[in-house]
């Protein structure tokens, strides 16, 4: 969704998309003696942090809310729900649209000369790289993979990458991941170009940057499987249309990357570049894109990351490879099957990010001498030494085809499908009812769904529409300015005027009940893992694994837990957008001024009291961008809800591309925008003015 | 997302590179020459040698699975075709198979407004005959329900039950669980118009409702749910279906008014027309392709349950059958 959390890294301090989220130096005028006694949940506590912050300019809007509406609300009954008067009714035109596309893509010009084009060239491209990677055979690919990771990264990862691709072939997955990673190599080449140009306009206009943002907004926003729909029927189902959302998908990212690059360039380097006597054209290439090297690296590894995320919905408009693996796994209910074609997802986006991860740390930092190096970086070093890489790549690969093995053996493969169904059939067998004193997990289900996410569906839906737009205005004001205030009611009002009112009422109660438990669960797993090296470390595969494993593998065994519904859903959500609290939270805990710790420690402070008077209070920023975080991961996943049995708008928007029903589905899509705008705008990290 | 705050610095110089790359767009734009053609388009992993390549459509259901498995074998093995399977929901596939992206549909429940569309309208696809499986749509328990309370399978007892069937989701009432979004129903209309007190709750995909339904059984719980048959499903969780209104001619035509039982549908195969002319011995095998349910079920549970692949399971079912598929290949 962001920039900076489909990332499968730490979040360094060097990060530049965190650093600009807002300040992340304690604020002085804070002193701990005034603090009111702190809430029992960390929800609560944040709550209370975010309103004593604001408190004595802000909070005059929400007590004309609590005092005036509320009682208005309870003396005006039966207002709830929004006035059908006030909507518009989207269905025909958007028909009309569909059928438009159907009846004159075979003959209009349109299609014949652009759209046709585009898609004979993502072909063409595609195959291309097909080609040449079932050319190099397994050993050729691995090699090559090896050896680039080698030259930029070190020896530790080469050996990672090389047992990355060899569980692949393992997994009995070798063609599959080619034509995946074929795929990948043209959406993310695209994306990479049409996101730098993109960015380069947004970095050198602040007129472009105005107008792109809302543009960038929506596309990241936008689930995919809304604009799946409109693909399909301009392409037709298959590769060219996959490739095309991904790029819609992965290229926001990289835009606003290269815009920021640009703009934060040295104004010192810039102005020493004018006294020069350089022309802007020059000023650009010389200075500010060099300048910009960190970023720029950075957005192509976010680019990859989402490309990734995308293989497997692309899946379902007949993209092929590993995600149509897991994709028909799902139709015969085999999670191990899925599961082996998951995994080589897992795998390539790891290898992949840390091996870019490892080059950007590279790029500026001053070369080591060459008698600190590692031998074997010796050999590789300098423009020869990529040159050497391709070349012993190339051998590797002759040598692999002269042994007559282009595809992986296929007695080589372990077959894991058989006892991951064994083991999970083992554990929802076990937790799914009558364990002792806690009950089973289809319990917790029944019980989280009646006490906490009936309740919340309920209250939303029986509130009257206009004390909603106030109460959203009210907080917009509270933790941001008058114009995200305005943006965010104007986004809930959107929704009632799209005629989606109560499923996305439906939908915001999902989403916030599994915000609530991603916050609980990410900060209490933070809190451990700031305290110890060791435990981060251990944490980071895992993480990653929640991360990029594609969310079609796990939804057998949630509805196996949890029973079909909105909880598993919500567990869904919370697998999917826990790693960014916890890697935003720790970081941002980790980060506080060990002179203050120090000084704390020294007055005698126990580790509880360090944590809620000194860690939690400085590590504000940090949290509210996890709170933001976790709001925007878990709308991206309200589709995947819809899979389980959670309804509403994610169910709609699946029912559209389903049944090719370009209303239904684009609505509830435009809807989860807006849902995402009005969240984000009322948890932004407030800017200090 | 907005995660960036507003810079007010940076030069406006970007004005000339913003109308630079305006320019270089649509120069790229208008210089593609010639036309290009929308509905011949490979997919990229094809045979390099394409020239004998079928592509089939496959739902995401096993039985569909079982057609094409045991299709695309015979194509491969017997008529030495390469065979490509697309996974796509029945309504994209329609148009998929329109547009000549795939070749042949091996198990429609029957889609009017598609038919009428690109059947009789468009004439882009061409009715490829009967699969041999009648398919039908309807709601049933589980057998161990239904010989505890054997009332249970006719509509108008349903409410006596309402009360065991509820779940977490059915806002009180008694649950009705629907599948995937993709396939035929007509409950929701049904439960309202039978005045039923009960909540249709979708699943969301079939892997979803089939995990549920299992779970159910695990626990010999009552359930009732919209299924269809044939399933392979029926061979592990037993199902007795409950009796609707009975099915009359045009009685579900307006899909508000719907209050009878669905009909009994032969499932039908769909040519993409220009393969069904110039498609030559596949093409003609397609047409010939006619199994029993007896036949799929033998298929889709080796896929489903023994775990084979698709391929795997085929290749049994090949093995076995000679004097059923032999006359397909002539």
């Amino acid at each position: 969704m962001t920039a900076t959390t489909t990332s499968v890294r730490e979040q360094g301090p060097s990060r530049p998309p965190l650093a600009s989220d807002g300040p992340t130096g304690p604020d002085g005028s804070r002193r701990p003696d005034r603090r009111p006694p702190a809430p029992a949940s960390p929800r609560a506590r944040l709550r209370a942090l975010l309103l004593r912050h604001r408190a004595d300019r802000r909070v005059w809007p929400l007590a004309v809310v609590a005092l005036v509406l509320v009682p208005a609300a309870f003396l005006l009954p039966g207002a709830a729900g929004w006035p059908g008067s006030l909507a518009v009714d989207l269905s025909g035109p958007l028909g009309r649209a569909g059928d438009w596309i159907i009846d004159n893509r075979d003959h209009h010009p349109l299609f014949l000369y652009f759209f046709g084009h585009v898609s004979n060239a993502v072909v063409v491209s595609v195959r291309a790289v097909y080609v040449v990677l079932l050319a190099a055979g397994w050993t050729g690919v691995t090699a090559l993979a090896g050896l680039v990771a080698l030259r930029l990264a070190g020896v530790r990862l080469a050996l990672t990458c090389v047992a990355a691709f060899a569980a692949c072939g393992l997994l009995g997955m070798w063609v599959p991941t080619m034509q995946t990673l074929a795929l990948m190599v043209v959406a993310v080449a695209a994306s990479v170009v049409f996101g730098a140009l993109l960015g380069l306009a947004a970095g050198m206009s602040d007129r472009a940057d105005r107008a792109l943002r809302p543009v960038l907004d929506t596309m990241q926003v936008l689930p995919a499987f809304a604009y799946l729909l409109p693909m399909v029927l301009v392409f037709g189902i298959g590769v060219p249309a996959a490739v095309l959302a991904t790029v819609v998908y992965a290229a926001p990212p990289m835009a606003r990357l290269t815009a920021l690059g640009l703009r934060e360039a040295d104004a010192g380097v810039l102005e020493a570049a004018a006294s020069l006597g350089a022309t802007g054209r020059q000023r650009l290439l010389t200075a500010r894109i060099p300048l910009a090297r960190r970023q720029l690296m950075l957005g192509v590894n976010q680019a990859v990351m989402m490309a990734l995320s995308m293989a497997v919905i692309a899946s379902v408009i007949g993209a092929g490879g590993l995600g149509d693996r897991v994709y028909q796994a799902l139709a015969s209910v085999d999670v191990g099957a899925a599961l082996a074609a998951g995994v080589p997802i897992v795998l390539l986006a790891v290898v992949l990010d840390r091996t870019a991860d490892a080059a950007g740390d590279r790029l500026g930092a001053a070369p080591a001498p060459p008698s600190e190096r590692h031998p074997l970086g010796r050999v590789f070093a300098g423009w020869y030494g990529w040159l050497l890489t391709l070349l012993a790549a190339v051998a590797v690969a002759v040598a692999g085809r002269m042994a007559g093995s282009a595809l992986w053996p296929g007695s080589w493969t372990v077959p894991i499908a058989e006892p991951v169904n064994r083991a999970v059939a083992w554990m929802t067998d076990h937790l799914y009812s009558g364990v002792p004193v806690v009950g089973g997990t289809a319990d917790w289900a029944a019980r989280f769904t009646g006490w906490v996410l009936d309740p919340l569906r309920s209250g939303l839906q029986a509130t009257p529409w206009w004390l909603l737009l106030a109460l959203v205005g009210a907080l917009g004001l509270l933790v941001g300015t008058w114009r995200t205030a305005l943006t965010a009611v104007l986004a809930l009002a959107a929704i009632g005027v799209l005629g989606v009112w109560e499923p996305s009422l439906d939908t915001l109660s999902q989403v916030l009940a599994a915000v609530a438990v991603t916050l609980v669960l990410g900060f209490a797993v933070a809190v451990g893992a700031a305290r110890s090296a060791r435990a981060q470390r251990l944490l980071r595969p895992v993480l990653d694994v929640c991360q990029t494993m594609p969310q079609f593998v796990y939804l057998i065994p949630v509805v196996a837990l949890f029973g079909v519904g909105r909880a598993p859903a919500a567990a869904a959500a919370v697998v999917y957008a826990l790693p960014a609290v916890v890697r935003i939270t720790t970081e941002g805990l980790r980060g506080v001024d060990p002179a203050a710790l120090e000084s704390t420690r020294s007055l005698g402070a126990t580790g509880t009291q360090q944590l809620r008077h000194v860690q939690l209070p400085l590590a504000r920023p940090a949290l509210l961008l996890a709170v933001n975080q976790a709001v925007v991961l878990v709308l991206a996943v309200v589709i995947i809800g819809g899979l389980v049995g959670g309804g509403a708008l994610g169910y709609d928007v699946v029912l559209g591309l389903a049944q090719g029903d370009l209303a239904t589905g684009l609505v509830a899509g435009a809807a989860i925008v807006c849902l995402g705008l009005v969240l984000d705008r009322v948890t932004q990290p407030a800017k200090e003015a | 997302m907005r995660i960036f705050p507003h810079h007010h610095r940076g030069p406006v110089r970007g004005r000339r590179v913003v109308a630079a790359l305006a320019a270089t767009s649509s120069l790229l734009a208008l210089t593609a020459c010639g036309a290009a053609d929308m509905t011949r388009q490979s997919s990229p992993y094809a045979a390099a040698r394409g020239a004998k390549t079928v592509t089939l459509s496959v739902q995401s259901w096993v039985g569909a699975q079982a057609n094409t498995a045991v299709a695309a074998y015979l194509l491969e093995h017997e008529l030495g075709y390469r065979v490509d399977t697309v996974q796509v929901d029945e309504v994209p596939a329609w148009d998929a198979l329109s547009q000549g992206r795939v070749d042949a549909i091996l198990e429609d429940w029957g889609h009017p407004e598609q038919e009428k569309r690109y059947v009789e309208g468009k004439k882009t696809i061409t009715p490829g005959g009967d699969l041999g499986v009648t398919g039908h749509i309807g709601w049933f328990v589980p057998t161990y329900f239904a010989q505890e309370h054997p009332d249970v399978t006719d509509w108008k007892n349903l409410g006596k039950y309402a009360d065991q069937l509820r779940t977490a989701e059915s806002r009180g009432k008694g649950q009705l669980m629907d599948g995937s979004p993709s396939y035929v129903t007509n409950d929701k209309a049904l439960v309202k118009n039978l005045g039923l007190d009960f909540e249709v709750v979708f699943a969301g995909s079939e892997a979803a409702q089939i995990t549920q339904i299992r779970q159910f059984a695990k626990e010999h719980k009552p359930f009732l749910t919209y299924w269809y048959e044939p399933q392979w499903l029926f061979e592990r969780v037993p199902m007795t279906e409950v009796k609707l209104p009975e099915y009359r001619e045009g009685c579900d035509a307006d899909p508000e008014k719907v209050d009878c039982a669905y009909p009994r549908t032969p499932l039908q195969k769909y040519l993409n027309t220009r393969f069904a002319e110039h498609g030559g011995k596949a093409a003609s095998f397609l047409k010939k392709f006619h199994w029993t349910v007896a036949d799929q079920n033998e298929v889709a549970l080796m896929i489903a349950e023994d775990k084979l692949t698709p391929e795997q399971a085929a290749r049994k079912w090949v093995e076995r059958h000679e004097p059923v598929w032999k006359p397909w290949t002539r």
